[in-house]
């Protein structure tokens, strides 16, 4: 995955780009808003990092000029600024997450992957499936290796969202976001102990199983047979 | 800056001035018009009068000669008054008249003319104004008829000497009242001003002069006094939250550096570093995490958020809120019992009220588990429940923990009051005080009620409904109180 980084602190930019080449990515560095939109017009990236306060052109501008182009590449938006009116202020100047500063390293890695594959076919699909794992959209109906699985309907939600991203990892925030809509952080670790209930449904009487936590980031659903 | 000058420079005595030669200006125009309509009128007259007995005694003349007239004008000039005679022959030679030593040049003057006669006074001679007219006779004799005009220009003088002294007496009155006026209020604003200095120089506790009149003066000390009672309320709130965040954010980073340093003088060994690092993590985002409320209940208070609101069943964010613990409530053997009245509309940010019931539901689970209630004989319960009455929808939430003891009710709503029996539990003590914040900000209030035994807390905010709605517009007044009003 090839990232670019749009931020003014060199040392932030310095930590970023050297994480994400860890994670195997590839990384490139934009010290303002300006060099950014260049560089974000004249290459192709899988996911743009941006910097919400930025010298010579904001980071908000920056998204807007990218939309204008009708350049819709992914952006991750990071900002000190993490009341509920500054988030919708970034994703409405066409912001596709939302990140405040300060941030583990393992929930940046794991927005900006999903960002990069929103756009896999899997996503449009009325039917997930993930190993013997199958999720109807329609019928909201789940059954593993042909044996039909009762859900609640946040937890069908939970697991569709899971599945939705199989493969990738998701963080307790990005589950409390995207399930619930909340954007506040609960004191207790209320996604533990959903995650253990789903995982209770569907992977108790199976030798293998599917849901899985990633320590230190959050939780990923995927066939480990593969 | 001198004294003078300062007053100089006040509006009232900029106003007394401006009045005082507004008024000065329509006194001379009165005046002066007066006095020339007056002159005027005289001067018409006597012009007349003097021209009809010319005309009489040039009569006289034609029909009984020079003798007639000089006996005529000696006649007239015996009678006590202020009219003078002289009639001349060619030579300029006095024949008859009252009127003597006339200048040569009088003669060859035409018409009306004003001039000085000489006239025996007591003490010797003296001059004095006339107006005459010089007429001359058929036969080449002169005929002056006049009027002695000392009496009315002495009026005149008079007239000038009182509207000079008139005008100087308003002067006078006019600067010295101004003056008066303009030291009387500067006194006041200066002893304002002073006490403000005061103030600013940091008594906070001082207040404005009043001086009980009533007048604008007052009414503004008044409001201003007003203002610094806020003033100060906020900055003993703000002393308040310092204090607070010296103590609670400054033990946790003192433990944390404790850790680091402690980890540094063990002997080198990845394992010990690796956990003291990931400790040290935990230890960060624990002070982020404090941080961060503190952050949200200051911007609550400041008023934002206010706006960004929509019209939500308050039922269904109460139920989402719970629908989120109830896993935990399961596997922490407590039951959550959920109450929910069908349709509560309110106008409302669903993040803020979410995470404010979310706070609500955290704390009961925390304090109010199996051991806490069977201490108290019973099984352990969390309801939480919403209904209306009174244009207000409430929430309830109840726990059968320890509760909280009259006395602190309000104090648990302060920002990191965490009473002794609840510091051993995770938390910042913050969790009240933001949900305090928002129901202010929702023109709502949070009380604390005794469960028997254990706490109940309930969140009020007004119906989304006609006349509620101007009550749910309120916003709350920013900062400061820790209690929700």
């Amino acid at each position: 995955m090839r990232v670019l980084v749009i931020e003014d602190d060199q040392e932030t930019a310095a930590f970023l780009k050297r994480a994400l080449k860890e994670s195997g990515h590839m990384a490139e560095h934009a010290a303002d808003g300006e060099a950014g939109l260049e560089s974000a017009r004249a290459n192709a990236y899988d996911v743009l990092i941006v910097d919400r306060m930025l010298p010579k052109l904001d980071g908000l501008d920056v998204i807007k000029a990218l939309r204008t182009d009708e350049i819709h590449t992914p952006v991750l938006i990071l900002s000190a600024l993490g009341e509920v009116d500054d988030r919708v202020k970034g994703l409405r100047a066409g912001g596709d997450d939302y990140l405040t500063k300060p941030y583990a390293f393992s929930e940046l890695l794991a927005r900006i992957e999903v960002l990069a594959r929103r756009t896999s076919p899997e996503e449009g699909s009325t039917r997930l499936s993930v190993g013997d794992l199958v999720l109807d959209r329609l019928s909201h109906k789940v059954t593993r290796a042909g044996e039909a699985i009762l859900l609640q309907p946040r937890e069908f939600r939970l697991l569709e969202y899971l599945m939705k991203h199989a493969g990738q990892v998701v963080t307790r925030t990005m589950l409390l976001e995207n399930v619930w809509d909340y954007h506040f952080d609960p004191q207790t670790n209320v996604i533990d102990v959903h995650i253990s209930r789903l995982r209770s449904k569907i992977d108790k009487n199976f030798e293998q199983p599917l849901l899985h936590t990633v320590r230190g980031a959050g939780y990923t659903i995927r066939d480990s047979a593969h | 800056m001198t004294a003078l000058t300062k007053l100089f420079r006040t509006t009232t005595f900029r106003l007394s001035l401006t009045y005082f030669a507004l008024f000065s200006a329509a006194a001379i125009i009165a005046i002066v018009y007066l006095y020339w309509n007056t002159t005027v009128l005289l001067s018409r007259q006597l012009n007349q009068t003097i021209d009809a007995e010319l005309k009489g005694l040039a009569e006289q003349y034609q029909a009984g000669g020079r003798d007639q007239l000089v006996r005529i004008v000696a006649q007239r000039s015996r009678t006590p008054g202020n009219s003078l005679y002289l009639v001349a022959d060619r030579s300029e030679k006095q024949l008859a008249g009252n009127l003597s030593a006339v200048s040569p040049q009088l003669w060859d003057s035409v018409g009306p003319v004003e001039f000085f006669y000489s006239r025996p006074a007591p003490g010797g001679m003296e001059q004095r104004l006339a107006f005459a007219n010089v007429f001359r006779l058929p036969g080449g004799d002169r005929l002056i008829v006049g009027r002695d005009i000392e009496d009315r220009r002495e009026l005149s003088r008079l007239i000038r000497s009182t509207m000079l002294w008139g005008l100087g007496v308003m002067a006078l009155v006019g600067l010295g009242g101004g003056y008066w006026v303009s030291r009387r209020l500067l006194a006041r604003v200066d002893k304002l001003s002073a006490t403000t200095r005061t103030i600013m120089a940091g008594d906070l506790s001082r207040r404005l002069p009043v001086s009980g009149s009533g007048d604008e003066l007052d009414r503004l000390a008044e409001s201003l006094n007003l203002m610094l009672g806020r003033i100060e309320q906020l900055m003993a709130g703000m002393r308040e939250v310092s204090d607070n965040i010296a103590h609670d954010l400054k033990t946790p980073l003192n433990r944390l550096r404790n850790r680091v340093e402690e980890a540094l003088r063990e002997p080198p060994d990845e394992t010990t570093y690796r956990a003291a690092l990931e400790r040290t993590i935990e230890e960060a985002d624990g002070l982020m995490k404090t941080f961060n409320a503190l952050l949200s209940i200051a911007r609550l208070e400041a008023g934002a958020g206010g706006d960004d609101r929509d019209s939500l069943n308050l039922s269904a964010v109460v139920g989402d809120a719970a629908e989120l613990y109830e896993p935990v409530a399961e596997e922490r053997g407590i039951a959550l019992k959920v109450d929910l009245a069908s349709h509560l509309p309110v106008r409302g940010n669903r993040q803020l009220l979410g995470q404010a019931i979310a706070n609500l539901i955290d704390n009961a689970l925390k304090y109010g588990g199996v051991p806490a209630a069977q201490a108290n004989g019973h099984a352990s319960e969390v309801v939480v429940s919403t209904s209306s009455h009174d244009g207000l929808a409430e929430i309830a939430v109840s726990d059968r923990g320890p509760g909280v003891p009259e006395q602190e009710r309000e104090r648990v709503l302060s920002r990191f009051v965490r009473l002794e029996a609840s510091r051993s539990e995770p938390g910042s003590g913050l969790g009240l005080s933001l949900v305090a914040a928002v129901a202010r900000l929702h023109g709502g209030t949070v009380r604390l009620e005794d469960n028997e035994p254990g706490l109940r807390v309930v969140f009020s905010l007004p119906l989304e409904n006609g006349a509620q709605g101007a009550k749910t517009a309120v916003r709350p007044s920013p900062g400061g109180e820790l209690r929700p009003t």
